[in-house]
């Protein structure tokens, strides 16, 4: 989803250090500000988190707000049974998975031939790649809809032998609507590749599959990197096409199925937290091990200068 | 601009050396056959599933606007008979009477729109110069800037619908963090901060600009790494203090990164939907655009029509941003 914009990594200017004398109440105002904002933004899950660890007696009878007389990791185990999170994870890795993939694969073919092949309309076509992901997903939605209740698939990809309220529905939106993002930043990526290296493969004899395959593909390993983390988090993440695109809570995947969770779990705070806290342990991992490929990817998005 | 200098460098290479040029793309006619169905595929399936799953709904949305149809039998190109029960005034031609009722007799439609210019003045006036701040700051270098920027860009991780469950704990009438800080947890002087639809929408902003800032840090510190810093050094020279020194060098040389901080923050008030669906389903004062659309396409009425009425005007909206984006985006490539 989005509109992120792009930096190449490597540009990276490194901010020299003490290139700029600063006065010393700057720096102790600067530090302020920015201790006082990094507390108030991680308060919100610092205090769900309190609230997920403590057993509903406690919270019921101290308030959430109060010292903790007893913690417990039981909310966590009972909410990830209760809840049948398994199932709804397995439903993200059933989604998140393919589309991951195929995204990259179709992205990475379009870009090569738009920057690598002199089609016609080279630059209109990526317009109207990219225009496509910068869309609201409502704009789109109403159609969307009418049409996964029309196409009919074979049983083995779809239950209901429809688009609608199957697995196979939401990768392929998924893909669709990514594909624009990752066409206009591998295609500024591909740019970069020094022209020399495609004329000395064609003096090889090298086929422009071999070119795209051996060639651009290998050397694009970081971007593609980078898009990976950045897609994965975003289709884990997704809320709207779930909810809009499956009927029912079941196929849904655990972003989508939280929305049913807050209604079985209604009584029960503190088992919501426990689940929320589940729910956010797949991108919590991105963001401890990939960070950097997170933010590249995005920097990625706006390079196009 | 980030990658400035792979951009030009890129385009210095295409300008400087006309010779070469001639030679640097080959025309799809010098490719052999097999060459040319890898092309086919390479480029086909991915445009077939883009015009498929995104254009074609697109377009749809525009034409199904001016119907009204239940999404029940089939459509038709016949006018819509005026006094004629609905039942029998289906799959037919409305003209524009969807986008005349919606902004005539939809309740829901004017405080919708508000609340979305709302939103997206909430996110110009202060997600975004916030965002610029953290940025602008963590890029100075100052000691532990990069736990900073850690903290600051947690959220973005999480997705929509988390952030709305996590400030739920915060916002709790009874128990929540917020009204125990202040004292107003009886039953008399609560704070209903998600409920009260005087205050829900800015409560909710509130957690949009939470994470919304973060996502702007991010870009902008990719901008500010890639200004040359030397541009930093003459304005110094000059006598410029670090104030005049961004505002008058550093912020009009990242001109990309602002249009697409521009694009981000615009599309993103558009498509706000998550939080408060998560919130309330998007009712009792946190409407928006977004919501209607769909609630007209997937609740128990299917107005079709006028759901993608809607549709249009969020469409038409975001065109503005998206074609500044893409004349800025791409005006050197057609140039050359």
């Amino acid at each position: 989803m989005t509109t992120e914009a792009l930096t190449r990594p490597g540009t990276a200017v490194p901010s020299a250090p003490g290139r700029r004398r600063t006065r010393p109440w700057g720096q102790v105002a600067s530090q302020a500000f920015l201790i006082v904002a990094s507390v108030l933004w991680l308060l919100p899950i610092a205090f769900a988190l309190y609230v997920a660890v403590r057993p509903y007696s406690d919270t019921r009878k101290y308030g959430y707000v109060s010292l903790p007389h007893h913690l417990t990791l039981k909310n966590f185990s009972d909410a990830w049974t209760q809840s049948d999170m398994l199932h709804f994870f397995w439903n993200s890795v059933l989604i998140t998975v393919p589309a991951v993939i195929i995204v990259l694969a179709l992205a990475s073919g379009v870009a090569f031939v738009l920057t690598r092949v002199n089609v016609k309309f080279n630059v209109a076509l990526l317009i109207l790649f990219t225009a496509g992901n910068l869309l609201p997903q409502q704009v789109i939605i109403t159609p969307l809809y009418r049409l996964y209740l029309k196409i009919t698939l074979p049983h083995f990809l779809s239950d209901s032998g429809l688009m609608y309220n199957s697995i196979f529905g939401l990768i392929a939106i998924n893909v669709a609507f990514q594909l624009g993002f990752c066409v206009f930043v591998l295609s500024n990526y591909m740019k970069s590749v020094p022209e020399e290296m495609y004329e000395a493969a064609l003096v090889d004899g090298a086929s422009l599959w071999t070119r795209f395959w051996r060639l651009t593909i290998p050397l694009c390993r970081p971007a593609l990197a980078a898009l990976a983390t950045l897609l994965t988090t975003w289709i884990y993440n997704d809320f709207f096409w779930a909810i809009t695109l499956m009927s029912s809570g079941d196929k849904r995947p655990v972003t989508s199925a939280l929305a049913n969770l807050q209604g079985q779990f209604v009584s029960n705070q503190n088992l919501i937290a426990a689940a929320a806290m589940i729910a956010a342990v797949p991108t919590l991992v991105v963001y401890i091990l990939l960070q950097k490929q997170f933010i590249a990817g995005l920097s990625l998005g706006a390079s196009k200068g | 601009m980030s990658s400035t200098s792979h951009a030009d460098t890129a385009a210095a290479a295409q300008d400087g050396a006309p010779a070469p040029a001639s030679r640097r793309r080959r025309g799809v006619r010098r490719l052999s056959l097999r060459d040319r169905i890898v092309v086919g595929v390479l480029l086909g399936i991915p445009l077939l599933l883009d015009l498929a799953f995104v254009w074609f709904p697109a377009i749809g949305t525009a034409l199904l606007s001016f119907t009204k149809w239940n999404g029940v039998g089939s459509l038709h190109t016949q006018t819509c008979k005026p006094n004629v029960p609905s039942i029998l005034n289906n799959g037919c031609w409305y003209g524009v009477q969807n986008y005349h009722q919606a902004a005539t007799i939809y309740p829901e439609f004017w405080p919708a729109v508000r609340h979305n210019l709302i939103w997206l003045a909430v996110f110009v006036v202060i997600a975004t110069p916030l965002g610029m701040l953290f940025a602008v700051l963590i890029d100075r270098g100052i000691r532990g800037s990069r736990m900073y920027q850690s903290i600051l860009f947690l959220p973005v991780m999480l997705s929509l619908a988390l952030v709305g469950i996590i400030w739920e704990f915060m916002y709790s009438q009874n128990y929540g963090l917020i009204n125990t800080v202040i004292g107003h947890t009886s039953d008399s002087n609560a704070i209903d901060w998600l409920g009260n639809p005087h205050l829900n929408l800015w409560s909710v902003l509130v957690e949009a600009t939470w994470r919304q800032s973060g996502y702007v840090m991010v870009l902008y510190l990719a901008g500010l790494k890639a200004v040359d810093p030397t541009l930093r050094e003459a304005a110094t020279v000059d006598g410029a203090n670090a104030w005049q020194t961004f505002w008058r060098v550093i912020f009009p040389v990242m001109k990309p990164i602002n249009i697409v901080v521009m694009v981000v923050t615009v599309i993103e008030s558009l498509r706000a939907f998550d939080l408060v669906y998560i919130t309330n389903k998007g009712i009792n004062g946190l409407e928006l655009l977004s919501v209607l659309v769909t609630s007209n396409i997937v609740g128990e009425t299917q107005r079709v029509g006028f759901g993608s009425a809607l549709g249009v005007v969020l469409l038409v909206i975001s065109l503005v941003p998206i074609s500044v984006f893409l004349y800025q985006t791409f005006r050197r490539e057609e140039a050359s």
